[in-house]
């Protein structure tokens, strides 16, 4: 009785799944298989993604680069955080939140202006007599912009997962005569390992895949797996090469999420 | 870009009129019209604004404007389906492939008594050689704009299309994001046939262009604006009324029309697309837009060449008169306009472009 009245509170979320995330995938993957004139199938789009290896490889760095740095970023801030009192935690809380209320487009325009030739900082440089440096369409930036966006995906779950750590487990370390920096190595760190895995993939899944920040910030040979994927299906219309490309994001993004679960050894894994 | 987004906010408000206007119960239609970017007077630096004189002679219809980026993101547009827009502007050779894949509406022109005033050299052209389908809502031709303080106007005349490649200007050029201009500007410097079919000629292209992509800043359509104005960019192959209008704001920019090499010629006609709810609205919207009076203030924005002299009347003298927007006969006798492509060779180009801009294309 218990079980079927559960079964049907998750009806209206297996419907959601299925006609928003399902359906659409079926679509995505007929489309890969089929060919972009006659509509037959084909296994030719799968099959000329070789040549856009270079940019899938660029993803996956810069998507890598950028969660590593947002990690060494965010877990100091999660720490400090969660050893603040309980009102002084929820105020950075929100701080860490307050950028995500602005529209993510409006954030990189604001760091063209900020990076570009003619921008604020390097007129700010020529003004103080320095020359102005080449900021912007970098690689660094493109990764800067990346961190930049994804932070906040980073401290939120490393928070969410430190402040539960039990202080009596830190105190217990201590009473058997572990110094802080051993405290810190033996127990707080392994056990905020989900944190860091769920952080990891929430900074990775949305970098590997972005678009607007490459195209903003990056150099023309900065064109990433999601820029292809928009020009194919805005500009080229070939929503087929489109969807085969889609379709490899999303088995590299199943593969690197499992690598990192994988990390994580016998620890919980992390959901996406 | 920020008159692109002020445009945005102006179709949301439109589209917030329509709404609180369906509460009311008047019987008011909603005509949906897609536009480029900065590509219809509307109220701004003081010229005229289009939509709500429109709004204002027909009370029973409001006008939900919106701005696409180009021809290409239209046709996807169009295509995909789903929407439905009741007037669009494409340029000569998207109107021909609309029609080809019957998408576009044959207009009735008894709707649209002010078609008599269009020149007669921009009628029946080939893209519509029947005049059923379009009514030409500017034209103009593509030329090179380039910023005085930092290009010399002689070196751009001996090079032509060739300074888009000049290495010494690497990082300050823009290019077209578009596949057609984009080709077209490497044919003109190969001295093709801008409507070739040939495979070894367009590879040739693809090979220039692919040379020119270390160069390049940015591939751009209306962020051009921003770029040019403010200096961050300094060459960029564009639109000859864009040309005027950036001059507003940045009077260091000059422009050239590489007329020993070539350069494209254009018509944007409007056009009714088959998805359309409400045709007669939409041809008198676009009849209202075709009156003289209200194409020279619109062009006064837009700085497009207005495609009925009789609107030359109601402009100032300077700009009726402006080279930059008309040519003499002589500049414009080496202006070609791009024809209809086949499908493969449209999809050719297109898988082209992306391996280029990819950094895949290897030859």
């Amino acid at each position: 009785m218990r079980k079927n009245r559960t079964v049907f509170l998750s009806i209206p979320y297996l419907l959601w799944m299925l006609v928003f995330t399902l359906i659409p995938l079926g679509v995505v993957a007929y489309y890969a298989f089929t060919d972009v004139s006659t509509g037959e199938f084909t296994l030719a789009n799968i099959l000329s993604l070789g040549q856009y290896i270079g940019n899938i490889g660029d993803s996956m760095l810069y998507a890598l680069v950028s969660a590593l740095i947002c990690l060494l970023l965010g877990y100091p801030v999660a720490y400090f955080i969660a050893k603040q009192s309980p009102v002084a935690q929820k105020f950075l809380y929100m701080l860490v939140m307050l950028p995500m209320c602005m529209s993510f487009l409006l954030r990189t325009m604001a760091w063209v202006g900020l990076l570009q030739d003619t921008g604020i900082i390097n007129n700010l440089l020529e003004a103080i007599g320095l020359s102005r440096l080449p900021l912007i369409r970098t690689p660094a930036a493109v990764v800067l912009g990346m961190v930049y966006n994804y932070l906040p995906y980073m401290i939120l779950p490393l928070y969410a997962t430190i402040v539960k750590i039990d202080p009596k487990l830190i105190e217990a370390a201590q009473d058997l005569g572990c110094n802080g920096a051993q405290c810190f190595r033996r127990v707080t760190l392994p056990l905020s390992i989900p944190g860091i895995l769920s952080g990891m993939t929430m900074v990775f899944v949305p970098a590997v895949s972005t678009f607007y920040i490459s195209q903003k910030l990056g150099s023309s040979d900065t064109i990433l797996i999601g820029d292809l994927i928009e020009k194919l299906f805005k500009q080229a219309y070939n929503p087929n090469m489109g969807s085969a490309l889609s379709l490899l994001l999303m088995v590299l993004v199943f593969i690197a999420v499992a690598i990192m679960n994988r990390f994580g050894g016998e620890e919980d894994g992390v959901i996406v | 870009m920020k008159k692109g987004i002020c445009l945005l906010l102006a179709a949301l408000l439109a589209l917030g009129c329509f709404g609180l206007s369906g509460c009311s119960g008047e019987d008011t239609v909603t005509i949906t019209v897609y536009n480029w970017g900065q590509y219809m007077a509307r109220g701004e630096d003081g010229c005229i604004d289009v939509i709500a004189l429109f709004e204002e002679a027909y009370p029973g219809i409001k006008v939900n404007y919106v701005t696409v980026e180009d021809n290409e993101t239209l046709y996807t547009k169009l295509k995909n389906g789903g929407i439905s827009v009741d007037v669009i502007i494409p340029s000569d050779y998207m109107i021909a492939r609309l029609i080809s894949e019957d998408m576009l509406l044959p207009l009735n022109y008894d709707n649209i008594p002010n078609y008599s005033y269009i020149n007669d050299d921009l009628k029946g052209m080939y893209y519509d050689p029947d005049e059923l389908y379009s009514v030409p809502y500017t034209w103009g031709t593509v030329g090179i704009i380039y910023n005085t303080k930092y290009v010399s106007t002689e070196e751009v005349e001996e090079k032509g299309w060739g300074i888009l490649w000049e290495e010494s200007y690497s990082d300050k050029i823009l290019m077209f994001s578009n596949s057609r201009d984009a080709f077209g500007i490497a044919c003109y410097l190969l001295g093709y046939d801008v409507n070739t079919t040939d495979t070894d000629e367009l590879n040739a292209c693809a090979a220039l262009l692919a040379e020119q992509k270390s160069l390049v800043q940015q591939y751009v359509m209306d962020q051009v604006f921003s770029l040019m104005e403010g200096e961050e960019a300094w060459i960029a192959p564009y639109y000859a009324g864009d040309y005027l209008t950036m001059a507003e704001s940045n009077e260091d920019l000059a422009f050239y029309r590489p007329t020993e090499q070539g350069f494209n010629r254009f018509v944007d006609a409007m056009c009714i697309p088959s998805c359309a709810e409400h045709q007669e609205e939409a041809e008198l919207f676009i009849n209202f837009v075709t009156d003289p009076e209200i194409m020279a203030g619109n062009m006064e924005y837009v700085y497009y060449s207005a495609p009925a002299d009789a609107a030359k009347a109601y402009m100032d003298e300077d700009m009726a008169s402006d080279p930059v927007s008309y040519p003499s006969e002589e500049d414009l006798a080496s202006a070609t306009f791009f024809a209809l492509l086949p499908d493969e060779t449209t999809r050719y180009v297109e898988d082209l472009f992306i391996q280029i801009r990819a950094g895949s294309y290897t030859g």
